[in-house]
This record gives structure tokens, sequence and C-alpha cells, in this order.
């Protein structure tokens, strides 16, 4: 594929969920991450697509993958990348996050990856900026990419996404890669199970079409892929469940929670995994275990993402005198 | 000596149940009659196709002054009343430093009057800086001019102080208003949960949080017959428990914000900060019923909830922006849209809510009635006009408003306080 024509079923500065793309948007996305790794996998590992681009990566949040992927990906596209993390900046001098995106705009940053823990921070920064926004995860909403690379994973593996039974374990409530799973595997005619203690469950869930469990062992056998989320120990304190040792005894992956499964399920975790936890190293390391695949593929996806977003963009203000 | 004629209007007053277009007289501030009037008079205003009504008043209003200047003054804030058709508020005592002794009472009347636009009636707090601990010197409190007591927006989560208040406020005849919410299940919270706090992942206050608060509350006034008002409610089983409460002559009063009316939760759909409000926006079936306790009587008011914020404080990430909106030149035009227009109340019922009811909750007498002899607070409204909501035109500092480009209908006209005219739109009083 031609990686500077802009496509023809994308056409967003900003990605900022996974809620209002079209299955079509969406296709767009894994076809271009696709192109992407095929091309990289030929020996292209450096493109021109954001030569002259300056990417900057505001993570008001801690994170290590998520920043380390975009950085990567900005780069392995030749963009220029500046980093900003909130640790040790002027947020802690009382400017506000506004602010701080504004100036960072203002040295020609065209690109911006946000993280945020505020539900809709990126949404109230694409109402403010000229820039792209693109979401890395804000607060317990939703993470695009991450949501994205899941389903380009599941669909490498099983070929397909449509039809399969995708089962999502453990913390729904604070999920911002629930959220976005949910909406992008619904909308390509997946079925999708949320399953974990009811604590953990958010009301009125099943209003975005999905089925809700208690009891990992009962769906398991109906399940093509299998994504568990992260448990924070700090939800243990606030009485979500009663210990770590519980949640694990009714929810943790382990082998022999895998046999229950079909032959070929594929398990995915978005990281950073808590062994013994969330599933046994055995199962983390096994091999139905996908985790360091969705690794892998979420650079490709991030290259897709940025590249269709600054088309986007170069093409309404080419077309509309402005974004 | 100088006599006033309000000449042909519809003239609505609730008090007394009388709706006719005919004259109002007012004379050295006071008002003398209503009727056909034929006596000559100093002034004659045309009042035809206009509404004439008590001043309106509202319950509870965050006046800012004295500490949060940036969002509000006594000044400013009294003008956006003006402007909004009132004639009296009760300011909130959620100030810098807190309304919590006599000294602060008498500031916020001192404000008022070197304001000179409408009344000021300052609400006491309950508990040393509005902290929950230890009651306020609510006597001294009610001397300084404190018509009633209210922690404001924190919820008093202690049942014990609630108790002790609501006892000893009987002593000197003044409510105990509550925000009634159960603060460990609405911690953290920005929007109402429910279907779209789980959507946008946003922490949600359950309308249980209300639920309960407003039961305890009315429990704690029949325990020890004093009187309670609960400010803004929200929820379907607040209205219900009310309904019953009253029925039992338990004596608690209840308001709703105009925007819990006019809005729901869907708005937050777009992350703006406008849509956060306290008790937040809920869901339409919560709507329905609060407009069935408008209708039945189990609500007595309607307040703006006016809480103004200033710029720096409201284009910020969701989590950190405060709770609520500017709404005392809003209230009357949402008023019309959400109650007039779909046929749910009568301009005479909507009239009382906003003038003899809450008048009755701050136990005011000679307030929110035209009756012969009373200080006349009149407004004259035009129900008819067509206007848009532009926040730059707003007399209050602040802008919160999520109504900004609204079409809407009705405004006041012309306002006087004590017989005096304050206002009248779009010219100099």
């Amino acid at each position: 594929m031609d990686a500077d024509a802009p496509s023809p079923h994308w056409n967003r500065p900003h990605l900022l969920g996974l809620q209002e793309l079209s299955a079509d948007e969406i296709g767009t996305i894994l076809e271009t991450a696709a192109a992407l790794k095929r091309r990289h996998s030929e020996g292209e590992t450096k493109l021109d697509a954001l030569k002259g681009v300056t990417v900057g990566n505001l993570f008001f949040e801690p994170s290590t993958r998520t920043k380390t992927s975009f950085s990567l990906a900005a780069k392995r596209l030749s963009a220029d990348t500046v980093d900003f993390t909130a640790a040790g900046s002027s947020l802690s001098k009382g400017e506000t996050f506004i602010d701080t995106a504004r100036n960072i705009e203002a040295m020609g940053v065209t690109l911006m990856v946000v993280r945020h823990s505020t539900s809709g921070a990126p949404h109230l920064l694409a109402r403010n900026l000229e820039a792209s926004v693109l979401n890395a995860g804000d607060g317990t909403h939703e993470h695009p990419t991450q949501g994205l690379l899941d389903i380009f994973t599941i669909r490498e593996h099983a070929g397909k996404v449509a039809g399969l039974t995708v089962v999502l374990v453990g913390d729904i409530l604070h999920s911002r890669v629930a959220r976005s799973d949910i909406w992008g595997l619904k909308k390509l005619g997946a079925r999708v199970i949320v399953c974990g203690p009811a604590t953990l469950i958010p009301p009125h869930v099943e209003q975005l079409g999905v089925d809700v469990s208690y009891e990992l062992d009962e769906v398991l056998p109906q399940a093509d892929c299998v994504n568990l989320l992260r448990i924070q120990a700090e939800r243990q304190r606030s009485a979500f469940f009663p210990s770590i040792y519980e949640y694990a005894h009714f929810f943790a992956m382990n082998g022999s929670r895998v046999q229950r499964a079909k032959k070929d399920v594929l398990i995915l975790a978005p990281g950073p995994i808590n062994r013994g936890v969330e599933l046994t190293p055995d199962v983390a390391d096994g091999s139905r275990s996908v985790i360091l695949d969705q690794v892998t593929n979420g650079l490709f996806v991030r290259m897709a993402c940025l590249m269709l977003c600054h088309q986007a963009r170069l093409a309404a203000r080419a077309g509309g005198g402005g974004p | 000596m100088s006599s006033l004629l309000l000449r042909g209007g519809r003239v609505i007053e609730p008090a007394r149940k009388l709706d006719a277009v005919t004259d109002v007289l007012i004379r050295d501030g006071r008002i003398v009659e209503i009727g056909d009037v034929r006596v000559s008079v100093d002034r004659v205003i045309d009042c035809s196709r206009k509404i004439v009504c008590p001043g309106l008043i509202d319950l509870h209003v965050g006046v800012r002054d004295p500490g949060y200047e940036e969002d509000e003054t006594t000044a400013t804030a009294t003008a956006a009343a003006l402007a909004g058709g009132f004639t009296a508020i009760a300011a909130l005592p959620d100030t810098r430093p807190v309304v919590d002794n006599r000294a602060a009472a008498e500031y916020v009347v001192l404000q008022a009057e070197r304001a000179d636009h409408c009344h000021v009636y300052p609400l006491g707090a309950v508990t040393r800086d509005n902290a929950g601990q230890e009651l306020a010197d609510l006597g001294q409190l009610a001397d300084g001019g404190a018509v009633a007591f209210t922690d404001a927006k924190k919820p008093i989560q202690s049942a014990e102080i609630l108790r002790r208040a609501l006892e000893y406020a009987r002593m000197f005849h003044r409510p105990i208003f509550t925000h009634p919410q159960d603060a460990t299940l609405t911690a953290g919270g920005v929007m109402h949960e429910g279907y779209y706090s789980t959507l946008l992942g946003l922490r949600g206050m359950p309308a249980a949080a209300e639920d309960i608060m407003v039961s305890r509350d009315i429990a704690l006034a029949e325990l020890t017959g004093g009187r309670i008002h609960l400010m803004c409610v929200s929820t379907q089983n607040a209205v219900e428990t009310i309904r019953r409460a009253r029925r039992r002559q338990i004596a608690v009063t209840a308001d709703v914000a105009i925007h819990n009316l006019v809005l729901t939760d869907t708005e937050l759909q777009s992350y703006d900060a406008h849509y956060k409000v306290d008790p937040p926006l809920r869901s339409a079936d919560h709507v329905q019923a609060l407009i069935a306790g408008l209708q039945d009587g189990a609500i007595d008011a309607i307040s703006s909830d006016h809480q103004p914020s200033a710029a720096e404080k409201t284009s910020r990430e969701l989590d950190v922006v405060p709770f609520g909106i500017v709404g005392l030149e809003t209230l009357l035009p949402l008023s019309i849209r959400a109650l007039i227009d779909p046929g749910h109340l009568t301009w005479p019922q909507l009239i009382a809510k906003l003038t003899c009811g809450p008048a009755q909750v701050l136990g005011l007498r000679g307030s929110g009635t035209l009756a012969p002899g009373v200080a006349a607070d009149v407004t004259v409204i035009d129900p008819d006009v067509r206007w848009t909501i532009d926040p730059r035109q707003f007399a209050s500092k602040s802008r919160n408003t999520p109504f900004a480009g609204w079409q809407v209908r009705g405004r006041a006209e012309l306002v006087f306080v004590g017989g005096e005219l304050k206002y009248r739109h779009g010219g100099t009083a």
C-alpha cells in the first residue's frame, strides 16, 4: 500500500476512542498496521511518513510500555519526538494541563500522544489545541491503541474476529482497556463476556452489548480468547475484593483453567502482569499465550494511528483551511 | 410620598390565588392595592402582555464573598439576581472564612447594603467551618441575620450532629438546610452512576447516596420536631420519601435545581465540565419524578443552585473542576422551557415555586406576596420575548454555564425592590 495516500476510510485528525469509530475505520487501522508489519519483516524498518513532524508524548500518568511503544513507533516513521512526563514538570508548579499542552504545541508539536488519569482529558485537549490528539489511555475510559492491538493480535492468530467469543477477566470497572476492547470487538462482530468479582463489574455494563459472568470456570469452555486485565493491589484495600489470595482462587488463569478452555484458546494480557494474580507463570509463558505478540503488534498499530491521524490532519487543513 | 402604577399586566399572586389582568398600585415602597385603580399617580408603567408577580426568591446562592471574589462578589451576585428577576437571595455560608459566627453574618448583610441591589439573607453554618464536627454559634448567627443554617454543599455525615442542630435550631425557629448525600458513596464521583458513567469511565454518584440521606434527615426531623429543608433533591426515591413524610405532617420541605429538570446525564458524553453539578444530572426517569413532585407539592421551590467558578477553575480536567454552574440569570427562561412549554405547570404554579414557596421555606413574612401593606418587591416578566443565552452578557462575574447559545423565551423586564426600580432590562434602572 502507499503509505502517503489518504485512506478512504479515515478522515479523523484525532484518535480519542473506539466508541466513535466505525467497523470500516477500525479495519483501516488494522490493515494499515498489517501492511507496516509486512514491510518491516521485509526489511523496511524505517519509513519517511512522518519526516519533519514532531510527536509529543504527554504522559500525565506513569507508563513504561505504552510510552516506549509510541515513542519507537514515531521514530520508525522518522518523526522527531519530545517526551513530557508529569513528575518534576511545571504541573507541580501549578500550571494547568491545557497550558502545558499549549506550550508544547507552541514548540511545533503537531501530533500529541496523551495519557492522563482523568477520563475525558484527551477530549478536552482536542477541543483546545490545533494538534492531533491520540489517546494513550484516559482514566477509566478508553485506551484505543491497546484495544486495537488486542484485536490485531486476535485477528492475526485466529484469522478473524467476527463470531469469536472473547472473555475479559478481572477489573472491568476501572479498566480503560476493557471499554476499548468491548467497543472494538463488538463492532467487528465478536461476542464479549465480561467476568470478574461483582464489585468490579460496572453497573449497566450489559447495555454495552456484553454478557456478564461471575464464574470464570463456567465461561471458559466457550472462550476463543481470554484477556486477563490487570488487578491493582490498592483496589483490595478499597474493599473491592477480600484478598489477592481469594481473587486468584476464583479468577487467576492457571494451567488447569487453560485445560477447560478450547484447545486453541488465545491468552492475552495488557500488562504489566502480576504473575500469580491474573495468571500463573506457566500460562503467561505457555504455548497459548500471545502476550509478547501483543507488545510487538502494538508498535505497528501505533505507527498506523500516528500516520492516519497525521494524514487526516493535513487533508483537513488543505481542504477546509483549518482543522 | 411617591406613587407608581403597574397598569394592565397579568398579575399573578399565588399566595392569594390571584391571576388576573389588572393594576398594581405602589406607594412609598409598599403595595397599596391590586385591582382597577383610578387614582392619580406620579408614574404609570404599561405592563400589558407582561406578567406582574412578587419578586423571585432564591433559596441558596453561592455568593462567594468573602474569600472567593475571583468567582463572584456580593455586588455581582446581586446584579445577576436582579437580571434574573430575583428580589431576594439567601447566601450560602461556604465562604472564606465560613459564615459560622455573628460577625460573618453581619458582613453578609453589610455587603448587601453596600451593593444596594436586592435583599440578601445570610444562611449560617450548621457546624464550625462547615467541618461537620461541632455546632456553630447558631443563636448568635440568628441574631446576626441568619434565616436558616446549612453546611452548604458539605453533607452532614454525623446523624448525631444533625440531630443536635435540629433540636437547637428549634429555639430560634430556623430550619436546617441539608445537602442530602452519603459522602462515602459519592467519594470521587463526578456524575450520576448509571449506564453513562460506565460508558464514559467516570466515577459515579449513585442515587442511593441521596435516597439514604433523605430518609435519615426526615427521620431526624421527626425525632426532634425540628424543621428540615432538603436542598436540590434529584432522585425518584427522594421525591417519594418526601411525599410520604409530608402526608405524615413531618416538617420537611424541598427544592429542586432548575438544571436537574432541563438536562440529563447523557450530556456528560461531551466530557464538558459545565455539566458537572452536585447533585449530578440524573437520568430521564428521575427528571420525570421531580416534575411530578413539583406538580403535587412534594417539592416547594425551584432554585438556581447558582455556583459561580472563575474561568481558570473550569477549563481543566473533569476531576479537578469544581461542581456547579451559574444559574441566576437563566432560571426563568429555563423554567418556562422545562415546565410551562410542555404543560407540566401553569404560570401561577411556576410563580409559586419561585416566590411564596421559597418565602415559606425561609420563614419570611411579607415576602413572596403582593398583599397590601408589604414592601413592594415586584418583578415584571415579558413571557414571550425570545433571546439567546450569551454568557458574555451576564452580570455575574462567572460564565460557567452549559446553556450558552440556547434559544429561550421569557425574561425579567423590570425589577422593583421596596418599590424602587432596581433593574430594567437593556437599560439603567
